[in-house]
């Protein structure tokens, strides 16, 4: 699994994917955070770092799937799954390693926002006035919905070798489960029932679990997805065996 | 045994790929896989690799069975894949590192190096695979299956769409791995199979249809003789074909090729022949290359029936 992963993000580095995705995200985050009024946080007059949280998951939807398009597609398009297949690795080794090389990427580009927490610690009056918990929960959110969106986005890699056709699906599902069970609650039929539709989207659990409050359903709730999925390409990849 | 094959079949869909075939290959033989295009032949190489199980019958590699001991029975063979796949944009030692890596394969830069040394890729060893031209793209395919020190060599058309001197150059190679390793490669070029193999197993439409020591099969082939001839006008085919001896005749007008029993002594019959229709004979010439005369009958031989 080691020798993939490494592979992997070798090549996300020698093609620049790495960088690419890193520049669009920090650009992207970065303007809306401190430059555009209409959402900075100096203009916003609170000490809280919301904006990235609230945008990140739609930027991820993009890069994320932007990021995972390629891993099984060009390989079945190249021809090198028969080289990689025919090799002593198990299946479960190769789709862990271009799923942990994916996921990598992300939690790295994510890293430098580390920053806006202590702009804002400092900025703060009095100094610190920030609620921490918050942020902290919210990190743990965004790395769990990146890990849900990387394992929709190597599964919709494996179910084709078409680079677009991939790129397309994930998108549609990252947003689907993102969001879509949210819009569904609102739908007039639905309302009012006890049991929230909403519960299965992901941005349910997501802001949940960024009030700082680490709720174990939540958590089952983000494993269980990731599982799902990873089972899922598991089965696509094993298919050519059928 | 090597490579043990049991009644191996591959459907896809209605169509049968491989039929029953049931072949043994010992160990440190070098034996030509052969057939038209379509065959079977890659097939059941994927199937040898474990890249994709068999309907029915059973494949072992080194005795360990392709659907019970996959991971076993890839460790032990080293495959070249018919189109020679290949992550372009690698460096050639970075992606032999990564196969050894894979392999777990110990000293792993002296390892490299002899293998890159063996298939004589020195001159390209720091450029991105992508920037190879194609004779070279086949090294790094090849040198990729050796990296492990396989006992077993699985190699698809290892020579196809390579120039007269690295098809040389590719065969030496496998000819000297041949003395340790058991070497099953796929053609469709008869004179390979004559320059480096031991054994030819010749299959059409996913059936055995000769399986003998490559000097056997030259020897049978050896009793038919194949002439060309190119008559001065036209004459008709059956005139040809009514002599004495003759086994089939290809051509139209003026231009045939007859195949003959070698004992007929047909070129002194066509000669006659030509005399007699009072026509003179502008060329006249025996075909050397008899193993391509056996490969024609027996694959279009099973073509018609």
């Amino acid at each position: 699994m080691l020798t993939i992963l490494k592979k992997e993000f070798r090549s996300f580095l020698s093609l620049f994917i790495a960088y690419v995705v890193m520049i669009v995200f920090l650009l992207t985050v970065g303007l809306m955070s401190w430059v555009f009024s209409d959402t900075s946080i100096l203009e916003g007059g609170y000490a809280n770092m919301d904006i990235l949280f609230n945008i990140a998951p739609w930027i991820f939807i993009f890069l994320v799937s932007a990021i995972t398009m390629r891993s099984f597609s060009e390989e079945k398009k190249v021809g090198t799954l028969e080289t990689i297949t025919t090799k002593p690795l198990s299946d479960m080794s190769v789709i862990l390693g271009k799923y942990f090389a994916c996921l990598l990427l992300v939690l790295i580009t994510l890293l430098p926002t580390l920053f806006y927490y202590y702009t804002v610690y400092n900025l703060g009056s009095p100094v610190g006035n920030i609620d921490s918990g918050a942020v902290i929960g919210s990190y743990i959110g965004l790395i769990f919905l990146a890990a849900i969106y990387v394992a929709i986005g190597i599964f919709s890699s494996s179910l084709t070798d078409n680079q677009i056709v991939a790129f397309i699906i994930s998108m549609f599902l990252c947003f689907f489960f993102y969001a879509a069970f949210d819009m569904l609650r609102n739908l007039n039929i639905l309302r009012g029932s006890q049991f929230g539709i909403d519960w299965i989207g992901i941005s349910y659990h997501y802001r949940n679990i960024s009030f700082g409050r680490v709720d174990t359903r939540d958590i089952v709730y983000f494993i269980s997805m990731i599982s799902l999925f990873i089972f899922s390409t598991k089965l696509v990849f094993g298919s050519r065996k059928w | 045994m090597s490579i043990s094959v049991q009644n191996l079949t591959k459907t896809y869909g209605n169509q049968q790929a491989i039929d029953q075939l049931t072949f043994e290959i010992g160990k440190g033989q070098v034996v030509g896989f052969l057939g038209p295009n379509g065959a079977g032949k890659s097939t059941t190489m994927k199937i040898l690799t474990c890249f994709m199980p068999q309907t029915e019958g059973t494949a072992q590699v080194a005795g360990f069975d392709t659907l019970t001991q996959s991971i076993e029975v890839r460790r032990e063979i080293g495959y070249l894949p018919e189109h020679n796949p290949l992550y372009l944009d690698m460096y050639v030692k970075e992606y032999l590192a990564f196969i050894a890596d894979i392999f777990k394969v110990k000293n792993k830069q002296k390892r490299i190096a002899t293998c890159i040394d063996m298939t004589g890729l020195g001159l390209e060893q720091r450029k991105k695979i992508g920037q190879l031209s194609k004779g070279y793209r086949q090294r790094v395919g090849l040198a990729q299956a050796l990296i492990h020190n396989p006992s077993v060599l699985i190699l698809d058309e290892p020579t196809s769409g390579l120039d007269p001197n690295q098809v040389a150059e590719i065969r030496n190679l496998i000819k000297t791995l041949g003395s340790e390793k058991t070497v099953m490669l796929s053609t469709h070029q008869l004179t390979e199979v004559e320059a480096i193999c031991d054994r030819a197993i010749i299959i059409n439409h996913g059936k055995i249809v000769a399986d003998k020591p490559t000097l056997e099969l030259k020897n049978n082939a050896d009793e038919n003789s194949i002439i060309d001839v190119v008559f001065s006008a036209e004459i008709a085919k059956n005139l040809i074909e009514k002599l004495p001896g003759v086994l089939s005749v290809e051509g139209t007008n003026n231009t045939f090729s007859i195949t003959a029993k070698k004992d007929a002594n047909i070129q002194a019959a066509v000669w006659d022949l030509a005399v007699k229709n009072n026509l003179s004979i502008v060329s006249l010439g025996q075909r050397t290359s008899s193993l391509e005369a056996i490969f024609k009958t027996l694959t279009s031989d099973a073509n018609n029936s």
